[in-house]
């Protein structure tokens, strides 16, 4: 008897809408368009910065108006995302195994936060703003 | 016992007559307590002898009836019937060449963890008379869920990397080679890292998750696979970043 299996066809452009389970990943990966955005901002206002005060405040008054406020707050919850959905995901990737247990992920997914908040508190003491 | 009937959109391909597969609606009386597979069944014995599909355990151990149902990939002998709601829709496992009707080609798969050497390779040669290779109950639960597979193939048919890339060794496989790197009796690992420390291997992977949401076994075939790429970039820096080694 002839074999001539069948191989179903694959749609390359529009997969992740069989499933809402591939969105959700969607969802995550497209943060990093907006996070590539606002790490290329942050290069330019280093290098504003380096050319001295003037330049630099020319910058921030540049990117001062409401506008820009609105995108960076839509950046803020990319970001925000991005962080949320890798940090409850990082049980997987790091396992802290206990003698014969492992950690529960919640305490591995706790510790993530408790560093970002350090870490903010940190920056905004640096900062000047505590 | 509760009877009632229950319809069932079931894909048929037979490769000397169709050019492409089709649906085929089937009604059958179902008991309350039935699942799926129980329903082919039912249509096999009374309705239509020439639907063809795979099972053997219907206890969830064998991992030879996974199918499409209602476009999520299941173990037939798992999903009960009174879990769904109106037509149910039957497809082979997605992913994979369909051989005829719910039966799939599942050659690249059974290749894939033959590759992966999912087999202990001693770390020490023991002879018999030094006795067996000692493992302690702590060194086993680091690698036993990852054991617990049973190649029921329902991660890669999850899996929308595999879909686009068929190339990629793939979660289960994946899985299985880390589930002897991580036995304390095994020394295997160098010789898998070949395999899956590669494009194709893991690094294919983009951690979508499907897998683990899927799989019947709690294997988490996706944490195996971000364990596997922590441990292969840490090899990289050894090799790359530490004097001394020139491997
Ligand atoms: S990892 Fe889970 S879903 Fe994948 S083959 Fe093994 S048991 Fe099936
Ligand atoms: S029949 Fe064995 S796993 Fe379903």
């Amino acid at each position: 008897m002839s074999r001539r299996p069948f191989v179903r066809p694959v749609s390359r452009t529009r997969w992740y809408f069989k499933h809402p389970r591939y969105l959700r990943y969607m969802s995550r990966e497209v943060t990093c368009v907006f996070i590539g955005a606002f790490t290329l901002l942050l290069l330019c206002a280093v290098e504003r910065l380096s050319e001295g005060q003037a330049a630099y405040e020319s910058f921030l008054a540049a990117i001062g108006g409401p506008w820009s406020a609105l995108g960076l707050s839509i950046v803020l919850i990319f970001v925000v995302h991005n962080a949320i959905s890798w940090f409850n995901v990082t049980p997987k990737a790091l396992p802290v195994q206990i003698g014969e247990g492992f950690l529960p992920g919640r305490f591995i997914v706790a510790a993530h936060y408790a560093v970002w908040i350090l870490i903010s508190l940190a920056v905004l003491f640096f900062a000047g703003v505590l | 016992m509760n009877e009632r009937m229950v319809q069932l959109d079931v894909l048929r391909y037979d490769p000397q007559v169709d050019d492409e597969p089709h649906f085929q609606h089937y009604e059958v009386p179902c008991k309350e307590e039935w699942v799926v597979l129980d329903a082919l069944n039912a249509i096999k014995e009374s309705i239509d002898p020439t639907l063809n599909y795979r099972w053997s355990c219907h206890m969830a151990v064998c991992g030879s009836c996974g199918m499409m149902i209602n476009g999520e990939p299941r173990l037939s002998c798992h999903a009960f019937l009174r879990d769904f709601e109106g037509v149910i829709r039957v497809e082979p496992l997605a992913n994979f060449p369909i051989e005829r009707d719910l039966v799939t080609v599942a050659d690249d798969f059974i290749d894939k963890l033959k590759r992966v050497k999912p087999y202990l390779i001693p770390g020490e040669t023991r002879s018999i008379d030094e006795g067996e290779y000692i493992q302690t109950p702590a060194q086993l639960m680091k690698y036993r869920h990852f054991s617990m597979c049973i190649n029921c193939m329902l991660c890669y048919a999850a899996c929308p990397q595999y879909a686009l890339q068929p190339l990629f060794l793939g979660p289960a496989a994946i899985t299985l080679a880390h589930r002897y790197n991580l036995d304390s009796r095994d020394g295997g690992r160098d010789e898998r890292q070949q395999v899956i420390a590669t494009n194709e291997g893991v690094w294919e992977c983009s951690f979508v998750g499907a897998c683990s949401e899927v799989c019947p076994k709690a294997v988490d075939p996706a944490g195996a696979l971000q364990q596997v790429k922590v441990a292969s970039t840490l090899d990289w820096f050894r090799e790359h970043l530490l004097p001394g080694d020139t491997k």
